[in-house]
């Protein structure tokens, strides 16, 4: 009964090409546009059937724009279409030298939490954004250059723990603000 | 009820019958209700043309007084004068910091903390549907005439729990709640659209007890929250409060009664005003011991004694920035919301922080109930010119404790609402054949730093060996940032959800018992308001399936216009009569039978929104 065509994917939702490489603006307009078609408050005046279906509308959409827009996510996608599952949950054997770097950086986080230096903690947060800007960059070149999916399928293990890393600084920070 | 006006087939409709619909601001300190008139949004007021209504409730053994009634009296008589209701919605007697510090008789219920009156036991959930009752009747009166619905304004950071029982107030207080909406938000579409502004900008929102920062990106039409942060126990309150501790201090007193508590945190308050104009200020009061307090509190005393509360503020601010990814150089501007952004100091730090003046333009009183009334006329369906539209996010992280005690996050800060996710879970034992389910709301990793919203039990799931079943976990939050949860054993499909009605929330027939107990309905009165209210949303289908029908009857299938508008008459029928379940029935049915064009419609809609697009992508 429901009008969503699931059979749809999120890149023809938005009506742009299965690529990581995307065209954020055009992904930005387009949302917007869908939303101001069946965003429930477009249909709090009208029926219980307007009303429920603009809930979902309008909830697939944000479920649809937050999986293109968040790279990561959009990675993870992507190889999901070619039929790749990334086993974040389950593989977690990685090259000795990420391992290595991964160590380094939460003896940074540790030290700067120890001495309570918020300026060497927004330090991290802006390094580690950077890095993880390159990585995206290699995970393009990776997934729509050469098709190499099993490769962009590691990357985006270890970006997951970047990401982690991430949320560590983040509560560091909150917990050293309060 | 007025009477529905149907246009000729074929001719174009007439021009809608002005739906009745406020906006309300219900405030810690003041409340207000406005409205969209003449296309101009008008905030509404009493008949001494005052617009604040202090939110001051006092309880005599006979009657109830809201407002400067009250206000007038809160010294004489607190115990029964309550003040900053705001601060207790969904909130347990534990989680209110100073409740030593206030003179009233506090009942620790579970869940939502009431207060002892000489009327009886009251919650704040009541107490503060006094409140909205006296602004309705204003609008009413005013506007002469019922109202179709109301939205309700709270505080960005408000939790489910704060939601729901504001939610609960309105309901209470005989409203149609059509939204609730966020303070901050409200804001920016009142300064958004009468300014037009494009861009990113910060709204600081600083009330009597609340305090909530949102950066928004505003886009040809577009009110884009990015993050929000807050503090939704931190206001002026909090300054007065400051000021009081300083005053005791100073004055060498201590162990104070209710009246002269009360009279103290006036004259704080006092003080704290006259500060926005003056260096400095005297400060004297006669105590009912006859002890006399006379001090003077300068600028820079006041600045010391507050500093931390500047920086509370401050945090959040620099959270909800790096929550939207953004820089301070990013932000094109700075609105002021809330009575309390009055204070030079925090004018000065919030300046300071961002590096450019803050915006004043817009009244800081009175800036969110306007911001109300124009979502409110929207949504009641009075269709401006300019279309826009409001994307707002949820404050705080929704997730399920996990074994050990630990949050699993479900559904993150700052996600878009409407939203829905799923989590998978599986049982941890051989046989287990039950599932509890506990929904927590929160960014900390344990459980017990988290905010308990529901608690319930999937039973039912078939013996399996541990790990073997699949329970889905789905959460759902409306348009109203609001919660509910299904949880479902996948194999065999036994299913439980709740919509989270915290522990403490009222269930519906707990809202109807209160309304039949309030004289205002008496048992008569509330037949007659369930069908008025069946009627009107009658009359509100009817108006919208003949709209619809007129602009796509083009989708129509082959009889299905007929069978509309067999239902439709129907309907009509059942509103001339005088039964309220006929007219549910009969209204239920006129849905049921739209439901395929309904969705036609949509798809339409959404086709048309990306048409241009196609086109684009075949170029490429």
């Amino acid at each position: 009964m429901l009008s969503i065509d699931f059979s749809k994917t999120h890149f023809e939702l938005f009506g742009l090409k299965p690529s990581f490489q995307i065209d954020a603006e055009r992904l930005d307009q387009t949302y917007r546009e869908i939303q101001t078609q069946v965003h429930p408050d477009k249909f709090a005046h009208l029926g219980d059937q307007e009303r429920r279906m603009s809930m979902q509308w309008a909830t697939y959409a944000n479920e649809a724009y937050q999986v293109l827009k968040n790279p990561l996510s959009r990675a993870r996608y992507l190889l999901h279409l070619h039929g790749v599952d990334t086993q974040e949950e389950r593989n977690t054997a990685m090259p000795a030298d990420f391992l290595m770097e991964q160590m380094e950086w939460r003896e940074a986080i540790m030290e700067a939490k120890e001495a309570q230096d918020v300026d060497d903690m927004e330090a991290l947060y802006h390094r580690l954004r950077g890095e993880v800007r390159a990585q995206h960059d290699e995970l393009g070149r990776l997934l729509d250059e050469q098709a190499d999916y099993q490769a962009a399928s590691g990357l985006v293990r270890k970006l997951k723990f970047m990401e982690k890393l991430g949320e560590e600084i983040d509560n560091a920070l909150e917990l050293m603000e309060a | 009820m007025a009477l529905l006006q149907i246009a000729e087939p074929g001719m174009s409709a007439a021009p809608h019958q002005h739906r009745l619909a406020v906006g309300i601001d219900l405030g810690t300190t003041n409340s207000l209700v406005a409205t969209v008139r003449s296309g101009l949004a008008v905030v509404l007021n009493d008949e001494n043309g005052r617009s604040l209504l202090p939110s001051v409730v006092r309880y005599t053994s006979d009657s109830v007084e809201v407002g400067f009634p009250a206000q007038q009296v809160q010294a004489v008589d607190p115990q029964n004068t309550i003040v900053s209701v705001k601060r207790f919605m969904g909130r347990g007697l534990s989680d209110i910091a100073d409740a030593g510090h206030l003179p009233y008789r506090f009942v620790d219920e579970p869940g939502m903390v009431q207060i002892k009156t000489v009327a009886g036991v009251k919650s704040p959930v009541e107490i503060s549907a006094e409140i909205l009752k006296v602004l309705r009747h204003r609008a009413e009166k005013s506007l002469g005439g019922e109202l179709v619905g109301a939205v309700i304004t709270v505080p960005a950071y408000f939790d489910d729990a704060q939601r729901q029982a504001t939610k609960d107030a309105a309901r209470l207080a005989g409203l149609n709640v059509l939204r609730l909406l966020n303070e901050p938000t409200a804001a920016a579409v009142a300064y958004g659209l009468d300014n037009g502004a494009e861009g990113v900008y910060a709204v600081f929102d600083l009330g009597g007890g609340t305090f909530d920062i949102s950066i928004l990106k505003l886009s040809r039409g577009v009110f884009e929250v990015l993050a929000t942060n807050g503090d939704s126990a931190l206001g002026g309150d909090d300054f007065d409060h400051r000021i009081y501790c300083w005053i005791l201090e100073q004055a060498g007193l201590s162990g104070l009664n209710h009246q002269d508590t009360r009279l103290l945190l006036t004259h704080a308050r006092a003080a704290k005003e006259a500060l926005t104009e003056h260096p400095e200020t005297r400060i004297t009061a006669v105590l009912s011991s006859g002890e006399m307090v006379d001090l003077t509190l300068s600028s820079e005393i006041f600045t010391d004694i507050t500093q931390s509360l500047v920086k509370k503020t401050l945090n959040p601010t620099k959270k909800a920035l790096r929550d939207a990814g953004l820089s301070v150089e990013e932000v094109k501007g700075v609105v002021m919301v809330g009575g309390s952004t009055r204070m030079p100091i925090i004018q000065q730090s919030v300046g300071q922080f961002f590096g450019q003046e803050p915006l004043n333009n817009l009244d800081p009183d009175k800036v969110v109930a306007l911001g109300a009334a124009i979502q409110a006329n929207v949504l009641a369906g009075n269709r401006g010119e300019d279309d826009w539209l409001l994307l707002d996010v949820i404050p705080l992280s929704l997730g399920l404790e996990t074994m050990g005690g630990l949050t699993e996050k479900v559904i993150p800060r700052n996600s878009t609402i409407p939203v829905a996710r799923a989590q998978e879970f599986t049982t941890y034992k051989d046989g287990q054949t039950a599932m509890s389910i506990h929904v927590v709301q929160g960014e900390r990793e344990l459980v017990s730093d988290c905010r308990s919203l529901a608690k319930f039990e999937l039973r039912g799931i078939p013996p399996m060996v541990a790990g073997a079943a699949r329970i889905r976990v789905t959460f759902q939050v409306d348009a109203d940032g609001l919660l509910s949860v299904t949880a479902r054993e996948q194999s065999t499909g036994v299913e439980s959800s709740v919509t989270v009605k915290p522990s403490y929330g009222l269930s519906d027939e707990q809202i109807t018992q209160m309304l039949q107990a309030s004289h205002e309905h008496a048992k008569d009165d509330m037949l007659a308001r369930a069908l008025q209210e069946a009627r009107v949303e009658g009359g509100r289908l009817i108006e919208a399936v003949e709209a619809a029908l007129h602009e796509d009857g083009h989708l129509l299938k082959t009889g299905e216009g007929e069978a509309i508008a067999a239902k439709i008459a129907l309907l009509r029928t059942a509103i001339a009569g005088e039964d309220h379940r006929r007219v549910t029935q009969m209204l239920e049915s006129l849905n049921h039978a739209t439901e395929s064009f309904a969705a036609r419609r949509m798809d339409a809609s959404v086709n048309k929104a990306l048409t241009g697009h196609k086109l684009e992508e075949l170029e490429n």
